[in-house]
């Protein structure tokens, strides 16, 4: 008797092991895109992966972005970080740094995975830490009603868009052509309405080993003397150098900007905010004689593994179905994004007209925004910012304040 | 006790000892709680950051961080933004004290007036602390949008014909700091307001009788009687208003985020640490700051001391 119940025993204990072998494996995601989603959507398509994936669950761990930012950032240093993360590009690379992210490269090879569709690929020395997987872009937005009241086309170049800006102004009743806010507390103004006219005429603020490269660079001074020359004129909005991003969309909501280069994640509020709006998207304007691709500058949902992470394998494969054409088509659905996978469509293309624009200028140009993996990638903006607003104001020459950012940049670089 | 034993007594004494010492200790334990919150709460924090700015770039650094001695302490304090942001952040403080005293004694002095009737005396009493009901947050949009270049400053400003522009008040360098000064003034006179009311009305009328018989005027009333009553509560305010105001960072990070020549130390230390990710230059900021402020902290208890004697 003693014999069997022994046995017994034995069996129950191999039975326990057993089950807790084929336990589910638990994968903690952190990201800030679940409460900018329809609630549930999200859920929805993490649900599908765990359905396609028997043996891994999700748990997300959901909050504002800031908030999200501020808890990634903390956790790497803790080394307790979720084991998948959404990531920003301004911040990347300072969890690089800190050796908190998984090599992408190295889980790409682990898995045998094609990476020939993704769209884009965010590399710190020669190996990729983030997958940008859902994509805004940011082309310029035009009031249709003051460009025919105007008589004009929206503008293609950078000459059309000074002309178009100058007709546009109407000082008197509080009206101009373009806003650019550059704000301190938000400098984000530098990377998508001041270096985006840079890269859409196809020019770099980085050099070939990705170092700074703003002096002697003749496409940014000019992108830079140009923009100046549109402040000089007085076609961009007062208030530029305290004007953050909101207060631009509301501008040109209020119809008191024409032009602005925004991101079409607003497209929804603007829509809400002033129903009767009839407004365009165009392409940036790209200088007099060039004629390559522009350069669309972009905010990305970008996703990455932590290092610490027991379950590398698993979150790879929640990456991989979120960058697949189905799991990616899904996800930029319904945040009105553009696909991390190159064979992904959204449904949106297909329903909205506006969209439908986006998604040609999108296909027409290459995605573009050199401050995504860049060490401090905020601070370089402000840096930039600083002597910027100087240079605009007449304060400082173009060269000197090329040269100051330059050296603000080579010191965040080292 | 005659016949006890050498054991005997021993023992009495560690009794003895152990009660006394037990009576000791006890105010201790009763503090305990209080003790513990304060060593989690500020010691370890101020101690962490103490020996933080000692170090090279700490947190975000994956291998260990090496000492550096004072050399953060050299870097930040030779820096020209540093100097720009200490420069700024005491005109900040010393305009608002001023301003905060002069705003909020004539407020108190006017509602301690017997000249106002009961029912204009609430109705002024609510529209003078109004300021102070609002978030830092919520003022740091209003004055937002009230000094945006289209906004109703400017307009009221033009129609009366006292600018002759449109004024950028939030982003010219010439005007930005005087802005966001104006708009602390603003939020915080109301502080000054309530507790100068308190301490006029706490002043005896005998002492202005006896100073009308002397045949004192207005003026010497004020000068004689009413500034030496309030002295105690004119040097608390002041004092804690200058440290209080040394910390401000919500109001100018909303309205200028530090731009157009209205860098303060307290954006300063928050872009070297959430911007940067410099984590012991932020450490050392943070650590001359808090030496600023316990320079006039120690006035501040000297103060109350002199006061409670």
């Amino acid at each position: 008797m003693k014999k069997y119940l022994v046995g017994l025993l034995v069996l129950a204990l191999m039975l326990a092991g057993g089950v807790t072998m084929a336990q589910d494996v638990v994968l903690e995601f952190q990201q800030w895109w679940e409460p900018e989603l329809p609630e549930g959507s999200f859920r929805a398509i993490l649900d599908d992966f765990e359905a396609a994936n028997p043996g891994i669950r999700v748990e997300t761990i959901s909050g504002p972005y800031l908030t999200t930012k501020d808890q990634i950032i903390a956790s790497a240093a803790t080394g307790t970080m979720a084991d998948v993360v959404g990531l920003d590009g301004a911040w990347v690379n300072v969890l690089w740094k800190q050796g908190a992210l998984h090599s992408l490269t190295q889980a790409m090879a682990d898995a045998d995975y094609d990476d020939s569709e993704l769209a884009a690929q965010i590399r710190l020395a020669g190996e990729t830490y983030m997958i940008p997987i859902a994509n805004f872009i940011y082309p310029v937005f035009v009031n249709l009603d003051m460009l025919e009241a105007a008589g004009i086309d929206p503008p293609s170049t950078r000459a059309e868009f000074a002309a178009a800006a100058e007709a546009l102004t109407d000082p008197d009743n509080n009206v101009y052509g373009w806003a650019q806010p550059l704000s301190l507390e938000q400098p984000n103004g530098i990377q998508n309405d001041t270096m985006s006219w840079l890269w859409a005429t196809g020019g770099s603020m980085l050099d070939d080993m990705g170092q700074p490269n703003l002096v002697d660079n003749e496409a940014l001074a000019d992108t830079m003397a140009y923009i100046k020359s549109l402040h000089d004129a007085g076609v961009v909005a007062p208030g530029a150098f305290a004007m953050k991003e909101n207060e631009k969309v509301e501008e040109f909501v209020n119809e008191r900007v024409a032009m602005i280069i925004n991101t079409l994640a607003h497209f929804t509020l603007i829509r809400e905010r002033n129903p009767d709006l009839n407004f365009d998207i165009t392409a940036l304007p790209a200088a007099e004689g060039y004629d390559g691709p522009r350069g669309l500058p972009y905010a990305s949902w970008g996703i990455g593994i932590s290092a610490n992470t027991e379950h590398k394998a698993e979150a790879w494969k929640l990456i991989d179905y979120l960058t697949s054409v189905e799991g990616n088509s899904n996800l930029t659905s319904i945040a009105n994004a553009f696909p991390g996978n190159v064979n992904a469509t959204p449904d949106f293309i297909q329903t909205d007209e506006l969209f439908m624009t986006a998604f040609e200028i999108f296909q027409a140009g290459y995605l573009a925004n050199e401050f995504t993996g860049l060490p401090a990638a905020e601070e370089l903006m402000r840096q930039f910012d600083e002597p910027f607003q100087l240079y605009l104001e007449g304060d400082m020459e173009l060269d000197e304040f090329l040269q100051i950012a330059q050296e603000e940049w080579e010191d965040i670089f080292e | 006790m005659i016949g006890a034993t050498q054991g005997e007594i021993a023992g009495a004494t560690n009794n003895i000892s152990w009660d006394q010492r037990k009576r000791k200790l006890l105010p201790y334990a009763y503090l305990s709680p209080t003790l513990l919150l304060l060593a989690v709460l500020t010691v370890v924090p101020i101690v962490t950051v103490f020996l933080y700015s000692f170090f090279d770039n700490v947190i975000v650094n994956p291998n260990q961080p090496k000492f550096v001695g004072l050399e953060n302490y050299v870097d930040a304090l030779s820096h020209r933004k540093f100097r720009a942001a200490l420069g700024n952040t005491l005109y900040f403080a010393v305009a608002s004290v001023v301003a905060h005293f002069v705003i909020g004694l004539a407020f108190a002095l006017l509602l301690n007036s017997r000249l106002l009737g009961a029912n204009v005396k609430a109705l002024f009493r609510v529209v003078y602390i109004l300021p102070w009901v609002f978030t830092a947050s919520i003022i740091a949009i209003l004055w937002r949008l009230l000094l945006n270049p289209h906004g109703v400053v400017n307009y009221v400003l033009l129609e009366l014909g006292l600018v002759p522009e449109l004024l950028e008040w939030l982003s010219d360098r010439d005007l930005a700091i005087h802005a966001v000064t104006f708009i602390n003034i603003w939020s915080g006179y109301p502080f000054y307001l309530v507790s100068f009311l308190a301490g006029l009305q706490g002043i005896p009328d005998d002492l202005y009788e006896a100073g009308r018989v002397d045949g004192a005027n207005t003026w010497q009333l004020f000068r004689f009687i009413t500034l030496p009553q309030l002295k105690p509560i004119i040097i608390s305010l002041a004092l804690l208003d200058f440290i209080w105001t040394i910390h401000q960072f919500t109001l100018v990070w909303m309205t200028t985020g530090g731009g157009s020549n209205s860098e303060v130390l307290s954006t300063y230390t928050y872009k070297a640490a959430f911007s940067s990710y410099e984590f012991s230059e932020a450490a050392t900021l943070a650590m001359v700051i808090l030496a600023i402020c316990t320079f006039f902290g120690i006035f501040y208890v000297r103060s109350q001391r002199m006061a409670d004697e």
